[in-house]
């Protein structure tokens, strides 16, 4: 078993997702975003649970794709309201709780 | 053996009396909570339960009768051993019989269903002998022939005032307020009547009061009313003390005991035997007999009575007939031995009690005479009537006493609803010579009903009140041949006058009302069918209750079966009442019915109102508006002039009440009182006032402005300085906050790498 391939694959994904988080201002793109960096820990955690001979890292896995779906249901119903409200989902100009 | 029939088996009726008043209590509630959203506005609730009620009562009494009928030939009283004689007010005789084992009572005892209510235990004494005597308060339901014609009376008059209400306060603003009290006075009046304990009798009691003050005030938007409703309940606190001292007395008496059951058995046997000596008893019967004279209006506390009526007229009806005057009279039956013992005048033959209701059967009876308001003519109508059941139950007719109760209930109910339905068509106006007259054509039945309840009130034969007033004078047993239980000749004599007086006043209202021409404005009608129905059946049994207890000897002579006499007497007395021992007298008797007295006091009621009738067909003939002759008697001579004036005054005992003792005191009381305030509880007050303005001036000066303050100045400056500086990281920016989430992450790995990675 090549584990480091896995981990190394989902690094780069890891680190693309959270480059598309913290640069990009289209507000669907972030939560896209957020799927990379959340598929790229289920590949951790799928490629340890296939290492480790353990079933309970792809349960996780199921879970997180889970509460993923219900995360990107949520986010969308937002950027949605917030379009309708705005006209804009540039999420660099909702900065209305500046404090 | 024991001169009594055994029965297997209590009718399981008599177990569960106590459904009556929960049906009824249970209505209250019902309208109370829910009543105002039902369609009819809660009265339905209250007319299916106490027709449920009625239904019960009447099984109840049905099942009485047929197990005292079933068992009437094996009765023989006299074979009765004398120490077991009083029965009937207790079960001296039941008691064996069940250590005996056997489940049996024997007909005609009382039913006794009692359950601990609560124990009044001493905290003090911890031993177990202590605990065991402790008194034990019981409540439950007594079911005899006094209790079951009760039952009866109360929900058959309650079941008809109920719908007659439905008409005659439709579209009141309280309506359902009205109906849920109906309903709690009559659940009260029964819980009352089924009393088996003296502390379940006070609460009855009580509980008919407060219900009485709640619907004589009903439209207590006018003061009059309020202060009518008031009255009655002051009036009622009066004798209250009486009762609650009576039956304290009665509980050491009885040897810590609440039971009437016990009290009764005490009271009969005399003070060497264990009992109650007479000493006692008549101090806890004059306490009593106080209670008595505020509840049923007996002289001189019955100045309530005519002022309770300000409340609605079926109230008034169910007050007079069977709900609230009738406890009194009720009670002195419960407790007959302790009445009895306790009033006789000592080594005579004679009850004290006997006086009180003749003076206020004549004191009532003059009053109704100056009364312009048709009502309150029934009202002291009632006080009279009242005072010939006391007056019975004093000469020792118990039997004529609650006889007289039974048929005064239906024709009284139907001379107030008729009242009612009068006033109803009159324009809500009571007062009979300015609104009335001429109404015989225009509202025949109201007329036809009411003829029959005057008469019967009257006492004229066969109407009921006839057979009842009748067995009264004769149980004075000062007309020869009666026989009675002493000769009470001053009782006797104002009986008399009453009865004469009772058909002159009647008279008087028929002529004033249903006679000469119609004085009101506005044309009068008859009233619908819900307020026709009640008066038709109460004239129904004014008409015929009082066949109910017809001598023997006139039943043979007008051929009748023989079974026919003195039902009411084997349904309602007591068993052993009739052979009851007497610590002053040697004996119980029945009084022998006699025709001549009959015949002399249905001939001096006809006289009175003929009398009567002369006088009004004279004053009409001359002027048809006419309500009295303004030159008559009154103008031309003095002596009745000044009679008159003393009872339009009502004996000046309202001026004696209200001005002499209660101004009295009233005005001498404030003033202490004042003094008191001014000189004590003010200076009490203002030290006390100025020490604590003078601490909390010191207190606020040093402590708050310069502890508390500071310290709340200094925390809330605090905060707001590291605010400004913290405020700066609250961009608003989801990005910046991504990022310092991002770089913090990396900073946990990397701890976690260096820190954790080292020891792996």
């Amino acid at each position: 078993m090549f584990l480091n391939q896995f981990l190394l694959f989902a690094a780069v994904l890891f680190s693309i997702g959270v480059y598309g988080v913290l640069t990009r201002r289209n507000g669907v793109l972030v939560l896209m975003s957020i799927e990379l960096i959340l598929n790229a820990v289920n590949i951790n955690l799928i490629a340890f649970a296939a290492y480790n001979q353990d079933l309970s890292g792809q349960v996780f896995a199921l879970f997180i794709i889970a509460v993923a779906a219900a995360e990107v249901g949520v986010g969308l119903a937002i950027v949605l309201l917030i379009y309708r409200n705005r006209r804009s989902i540039d999420i660099t100009e909702q900065n209305a709780l500046r404090g | 053996m024991l001169g009594a029939e055994l029965v297997t088996q209590t009718p399981w009726i008599f177990e569960t009396v106590w459904l009556i008043p929960g049906i009824m209590a249970a209505s209250f509630m019902l309208i109370l909570f829910f009543g105002k959203r039902l369609p009819q506005k809660g009265a339905e609730i209250g007319i299916a339960a106490i027709i449920a009620a009625f239904a019960l009562s009447s099984f109840a009494t049905y099942t009485w009768i047929s197990e005292i009928n079933s068992g009437s030939e094996a009765e023989s009283y006299e074979a009765l051993p004398a120490a077991t004689a009083p029965i009937g007010f207790g079960s001296a005789v039941v008691e064996p019989i069940a250590f005996a084992g056997e489940e049996g009572v024997v007909r005609g005892a009382p039913i006794i269903t009692e359950y601990e209510w609560f124990s009044v235990t001493d905290p003090m004494q911890e031993s177990v002998a202590a605990k065991s005597s402790a008194p034990a308060i019981g409540i439950g339901t007594w079911v005899d022939g006094q209790s079951i014609m009760m039952l009866f009376v109360v929900t058959f008059i309650s079941m008809l005032v109920h719908i007659y209400s439905t008409e005659y306060v439709s579209g009141d603003r309280r309506y359902t307020h009205y109906f849920a009290f109906l309903s709690l006075f009559t659940a009260s009046m029964l819980f009352m009547v089924l009393s088996t304990s003296t502390i379940q009798l006070i609460v009855g009691w009580e509980l008919v009061g407060v219900c009485s003050f709640a619907l004589i005030g009903h439209w207590w938007e006018d003061k009059p009313n309020s202060d009518a409703a008031l009255k009655a309940f002051l009036t009622n606190r009066v004798g209250d003390i009486g009762l609650l001292v009576g039956m304290i007395i009665l509980f050491f008496a009885a040897g810590n005991s609440f039971s009437i059951e016990k009290i009764n058995q005490m009271a009969v046997l005399s003070g060497e035997d264990g009992g109650i000596s007479q000493g006692v008893l008549l101090a806890a019967s004059l306490c009593l007999m106080a209670a008595v004279m505020s509840k049923s209006g007996q002289f001189i506390l019955h100045t309530w009575l005519p002022d309770a009526m300000a409340g609605p007229t079926p109230v008034s009806a169910l007050i007079h007939a069977a709900t609230m005057v009738v406890a009194g009279v009720y009670m002195i039956g419960r407790l007959y031995p302790v009445f009895w013992e306790g009033l006789s005048i000592y080594g005579s033959n004679i009850n004290a009690m006997a006086f009180i209701g003749g003076l206020t059967t004549v004191g009532g009876g003059l009053l109704a005479f100056v009364q312009r308001d048709i009502k309150k003519v029934l009202a002291y109508s009632t006080v009279s009537q009242l005072g010939y059941m006391v007056m019975a139950l004093g000469v020792g007719a118990y039997t004529a006493g609650m006889f007289h109760l039974f048929t005064h209930a239906f024709f009284k109910a139907c001379l107030f609803l008729g009242a009612g339905s009068l006033s109803h068509a009159c324009h809500h106006s009571f007062d009979m010579k300015k609104d009335m007259g001429g109404l015989r054509k225009k509202m025949p039945l109201t007329f036809a009903t009411f003829m029959i309840g005057s008469l019967a009130l009257a006492g004229l034969p066969p109407l009921a009140g006839f057979w009842s007033k009748d067995e009264i004078l004769v149980g004075a047993g000062v007309w020869p041949g009666t026989e009675g239980n002493g000769t009470y000749h001053i009782p006797f004599i104002f009986g008399c006058i009453t009865a004469a007086l009772t058909a002159a006043y009647m008279t008087r209202v028929i002529w004033l009302t249903f006679f000469g021409k119609y004085r009101g404005h506005e044309e009068p009608h008859e009233s619908s069918w819900r307020i026709r129905m009640p008066l038709v059946l109460l004239a129904g049994f004014a008409t015929v209750a009082g066949f109910l207890n017809m001598p023997s000897g006139f039943v043979s002579a007008v051929g009748l079966p023989k079974s026919w006499a003195h039902k009411f007497e084997d349904w309602v007395e007591p068993e052993g009442v009739s052979t009851f021992v007497s610590k002053a007298q040697n004996g119980f008797t029945h009084a022998k019915p006699s025709l001549s007295l009959a015949i002399v006091a249905s001939g001096l009621v006809l006289i009175s109102i003929a009398v009567v009738w002369t006088y009004y067909k004279k004053l009409f003939a001359k002027d048809e508006m006419a309500t009295e002759y303004t030159d008559g008697f009154m103008s031309r001579m003095p002596l009745l002039a000044t009679g008159h004036k003393i009872l339009t005054n009502k004996y000046y005992l309202d001026h004696l009440y209200t001005d002499k003792i209660a101004g009295t005191t009233k005005g001498s009381l404030a003033k202490v009182s004042y003094w008191f305030n001014q000189n004590v509880l003010d200076a009490i007050v203002n030290s006390a006032g100025s020490v604590s303005a003078a601490a909390g001036r010191a207190l606020y000066k040093h402590f708050d402005q310069g502890v508390i303050d500071n310290a709340v100045n200094s925390s809330a400056g605090a905060a707001s300085s590291s605010g400004g500086v913290l405020r700066r990281l609250q961009s608003g920016q989801v990005r910046q906050y991504a990022s310092l989430m991002f770089g913090a992450a990396v900073l946990i790995a990397v701890v976690f790498v260096f820190a954790l990675g080292e020891r792996g």
